[in-house]
């Protein structure tokens, strides 16, 4: 049975040509092959997005995902954020809100927000929940990254603050993302 | 995880080739959000996975041909909830999709690999049953369509045969557009599976057409002709007694750990009258808009 293979990704900018297991995530790759253990490892059934990575800049569960399929693919992991020596926006915000506890959900939280303020720049609080509702937090610090996110999202690309304050409390009008929490399943 | 062989054909014949010799030997992946779990925890444990990603007659695309919207069987979650068409047309099924999982999960997940997975609190069967969507397969005896509610027969089995594989779904257009909406119940808010997940369509002429999932081996439809649940001014009460009779086969699991049998049967009711509410309002709303 064949189950190495050779696979090729850009992971965090770099390309890796490498070979694996054919049975291995893409979690246990980037953690066990290339030691890149930003990204954690916790429930592997998709319920908690410890694991959460952008394979061609949309989130998944790494742990739901075999190294298999990223060939070819670009991976972004937590390292990967922070860009000469400089912490991301979202990072330095989670840092500034508290919203850091004992760290262990952060890497996936962030990488869930990057890709959440990615698609939606600046994201109503009900859009935030809903984009990371995928991520557990044990220490229960939701208020401070939703906190966290709310005020990344009121920088602007250059990192400096935005304007107007209230900007990023507005709801984005006409986003699709907002509509299904609208009148979907009342709870 | 136990070892297995990764293949990813290009061209279809080749995949049903592998998958032809049984689930013990090939299971095929799309999205993963299921597959990965249980290859993990050892309840299936094929030699070979097949990735059907790189086929070149599957697609992700949503097209419509006048006749069907045509939804490719690599589409994921994300796509449908995403799809302008889908809301208008179809919005119970944009709503279901729009609750499976989470974020990361819906960027993987498939509408095919949903259905195919047949869990029978999948949050996209009642919309694609109350629609009357049809699956289009391909396999060694060559294409068929199977109308859904043929397809689905029992918790994890589907009526696909050995090397079947969805290669759309397929939703009839019609030139009415029907009021519809999507309810579920869970015990927490965000990503959890249904206690109860119903999707409900009133359509003009007084037919009501209602699915529901996680009470019993399969997602199940109902269909009102009495006009008594798409009429406005019929009281709860009675719309309540026809519910008695279009439920009888609802049967929940008693060892199910989400919730007990009575609280989904209780839930069906009160989440039936809702959907029929909305689902009215929505008709009323949308007329002329179609
Ligand atoms: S470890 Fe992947 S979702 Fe929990
Ligand atoms: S900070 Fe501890 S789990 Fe989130």
């Amino acid at each position: 049975m064949t189950t190495s293979r050779q696979i090729e990704m850009t992971v965090n900018g770099r390309t890796r040509s490498m070979a694996i297991a054919a049975h291995h995530t893409l979690l246990e790759v980037l953690r066990d092959d290339l030691g890149l253990t930003g990204t954690k490892e916790c429930c592997l059934v998709g319920e908690c997005g410890a694991c959460t990575v952008l394979v061609d800049e949309v989130s998944v569960d790494s742990c739901l995902v075999l190294a298999a399929e990223a060939d070819g693919a670009c991976v972004t992991t937590v390292e990967g954020l922070a860009v000469g020596g400089r912490l991301h926006p979202l990072q330095q915000a989670f840092l500034d809100t508290g919203a850091v506890q004992c760290g262990f959900c952060i890497p996936g939280q962030l990488i869930a927000a990057r890709a959440l303020l990615a698609r939606s720049p600046h994201p109503s609080r009900a859009e935030i929940e809903e984009g990371l509702a995928g991520n557990l937090c044990r220490c229960a610090g939701y208020e401070q990254i939703i906190e966290a996110v709310l005020a990344a999202a009121a920088l602007d690309e250059t990192g400096d603050r935005a304007v107007a304050d209230g900007d990023a409390h507005a709801p984005a009008m006409g986003d699709r993302a907002s509509t299904p929490n609208a009148d979907v399943a009342p709870q | 995880m136990r070892a297995f062989a990764y293949e990813r054909p290009t061209r279809l014949d080749d995949a049903i080739a592998l998958l032809a010799s049984g689930e013990a030997e090939a299971r095929p992946l799309a999205g993963g959000t299921d597959l990965i779990i249980r290859l993990r925890d050892g309840t299936i444990r094929p030699q070979t996975v097949v990735d059907i990603k790189g086929l070149a007659e599957l697609d992700g695309d949503i097209r419509d041909d006048g006749e069907y919207l045509r939804i490719g069987a690599r589409t994921v979650m994300t796509d449908i909830m995403g799809d302008e068409r889908i809301w208008h047309d179809y919005q119970a099924l944009a709503e279901g999709a729009a609750v499976v999982g989470s974020a990361q999960i819906r960027n993987r997940a498939t509408l095919a690999g949903n259905i195919c997975n047949a869990s029978p609190a999948a949050d996209t069967a009642p919309a694609l049953l109350v629609y009357g969507a049809v699956v289009a397969v391909a396999g060694p005896a060559g294409t068929r369509r199977i109308p859904i509610d043929d397809f689905f027969v029992s918790s994890g089995v589907t009526t696909l045969a050995a090397g079947e594989l969805v290669t759309s779904i397929e939703l009839p257009r019609s030139p009415i557009r029907p009021g519809a909406v999507h309810v579920r119940r869970t015990r927490r808010r965000g990503h959890d599976l249904a206690s109860v997940t119903l999707a409900c369509a009133v359509l003009a002429d007084g037919t009501t057409r209602l699915s529901y999932g996680s009470l019993g081996p399969r997602p199940v439809l109902v269909v009102d002709e009495t006009g008594v649940l798409a009429d406005p001014a019929a009281p709860d009460g009675a719309k309540m007694r026809r519910f008695e009779e279009l439920f009888v086969g609802a049967s929940p699991s008693a060892r199910s750990m989400r919730a007990s049998p009575e609280y989904r049967l209780a839930m069906l009711q009160v989440l039936g009258i809702r959907a029929v509410s909305t689902a009215i309002a929505r008709l009323a709303d949308g007329k002329g808009r179609a």
